[in-house]
């Protein structure tokens, strides 16, 4: 019930909503609880509402530990 | 997909099933209270190669399985009016009520509809300027900001002919009721990802402060999963109890502030009724008194009356981790996703539906 899909701004309309792409398929997704989005942020999507910008940065390391992990220290916090 | 990233993936994943292997001396009972989390879990094996690590108890995480049937009750006691167009989320449908469910009533003429967004409800008034449409609002704080951004909308467009049935409830009421019960021993939190990305961190700081309990807000990810499960172990080993964030990219400490502020110009918490867990203090959400006009409890004199569970159905010691699906006698039996008794298994991130689907038969 309270899933979240995440997708791409494509286009922003006048009227508070924006064409939101989805892995291919587009969808009218409203910004009234995320009004600072911008055309190419990703977002979370729920019950046609954005929620939340998705941190870019936090989005391309898959997980904070991914670095630590690899370099086989995972000892360090 | 990268195959470089999903060999990394790999290695990572069994870099962190060995870290959390090491670090339980015994089993931690960790108790997920997001019913997406509870799918993942299953969908993605972390139960079956953890049973050593950690038990994994499912918790009051799903808006559609809380739902009592008295609420279902009163949104059928509407949907029977022959001005009224019932607009709904789809998972409502197969809840049973006392004596029917919303799918039996539409079978049977009413008219329902089944909605992807509380925007659409606005729109079904819109297009029906001579029905009444009544939209069934249930959700967690992460649909709350949405369903109260819609009830803006409706007054904006001037809308008369909509209102709301609300039957939203609120996580952190939930958790302290559950514990302050005192029946279930957690060692642990997976805190909801998207409740989290509207509330932040602040409203769980209780369950560390005062029940001396960890929490990890955690993504939906297998490996954010087992980071948060990672997470969580690490705050035992270190004799820790905190609120940490694992699911970062989403959920920032602080929420979405705005969408806190526009839930909070619409709705008021109120006491509600839990399905399992009963009565808590200041666990709903209502219209303000400006937004009264729009409420459909008030406008069709709908008190709220209580209805009793089902007959021999588990669900209420489900939803508060004391028993597991297939404790129950009807589970797999009389009850099933095709046929279900209890609302923990019609909703697809029910408890039972989970361990019918994923977990075997007994």
């Amino acid at each position: 019930m309270c899933l979240g899909i995440p997708g791409k701004i494509v286009s922003l309309a006048p009227t508070g909503l924006a064409a939101v792409d989805f892995s291919g398929v587009r969808r009218e997704v409203s910004l009234m609880l995320c009004p600072e989005a911008r055309v190419g942020d990703y977002v979370l999507v729920h019950v046609g509402f954005a929620i939340q910008r998705l941190d870019p940065e936090e989005a391309l390391e898959t997980l904070k530990l991914f670095d630590e992990f690899l370099e086989g220290s995972g000892e360090s916090s | 997909m990268n195959p470089h990233k999903r060999h990394d993936e790999e290695k990572l994943a069994s870099r962190l099933l060995q870290e959390i292997k090491g670090l339980a001396d015994h089993p931690l009972r960790l108790m997920e209270v997001c019913g997406t989390h509870t799918i993942a879990i299953f969908r993605s094996g972390i139960r079956s190669v953890l049973t050593d690590a950690v038990d994994l108890i499912s918790g009051p995480g799903c808006p559609v399985c809380v739902t009592p049937a008295g609420e279902i009750d009163r949104a059928i006691a509407l949907s029977r009016r022959q001005e009224v167009i019932l607009a709904t989320f789809g998972d409502l449908m197969r809840v049973p009520g006392s004596s029917s469910s919303l799918q039996q009533e539409r079978a049977e003429g009413s008219a329902i509809r089944v909605i992807l967004s509380p925007l659409d409800a606005v729109q079904i008034a819109q297009e029906n300027p001579d029905r009444t449409v009544v939209f069934f609002a249930v959700g967690f704080e992460t649909t709350s900001p949405a369903i109260a951004a819609t009830v803006k909308e409706a007054q904006r467009q001037g809308c008369a002919n909509f209102y709301l049935l609300s039957c939203q409830r609120l996580v952190p009421p939930a958790l302290r009721a559950l514990l302050s019960a005192g029946k279930v021993n957690i060692d642990g939190f997976i805190l909801p990802g998207h409740v989290s990305v509207i509330i932040g961190k602040a409203p769980y700081l209780f369950v560390a402060d005062e029940f001396g309990i960890p929490g990890v807000i955690t993504g939906f990810e297998p490996l954010d999963i087992l980071e948060g499960i990672y997470m969580l172990l690490r705050q035992k080993k270190e004799g820790r109890a905190g609120i940490e964030i694992q699911y970062s990219r989403a959920v920032k400490e602080e929420g979405n502030q705005l969408a806190r502020e526009i839930m909070g110009e619409v709705f008021v918490p109120a006491d509600a009724c839990w399905r399992g867990l009963g009565w808590i203090s200041q666990s709903g959400l209502i219209l303000r008194e400006e937004f009264a006009a729009m409420d459909a409890a008030r406008a069709f004199d709908l008190p709220y009356v209580e209805a009793s569970d089902p007959q021999g159905c588990l669900c209420s010691e489900v939803l508060q981790g004391l028993r597991r699906p297939p404790d129950c006698p009807l589970f797999g039996t009389r009850c099933t996703p095709v046929e279900p008794v209890g609302a923990c298994m019609v909703s697809s991130e029910g408890n039972c539906a989970a361990y019918y689907k994923y977990g075997g038969i007994p």
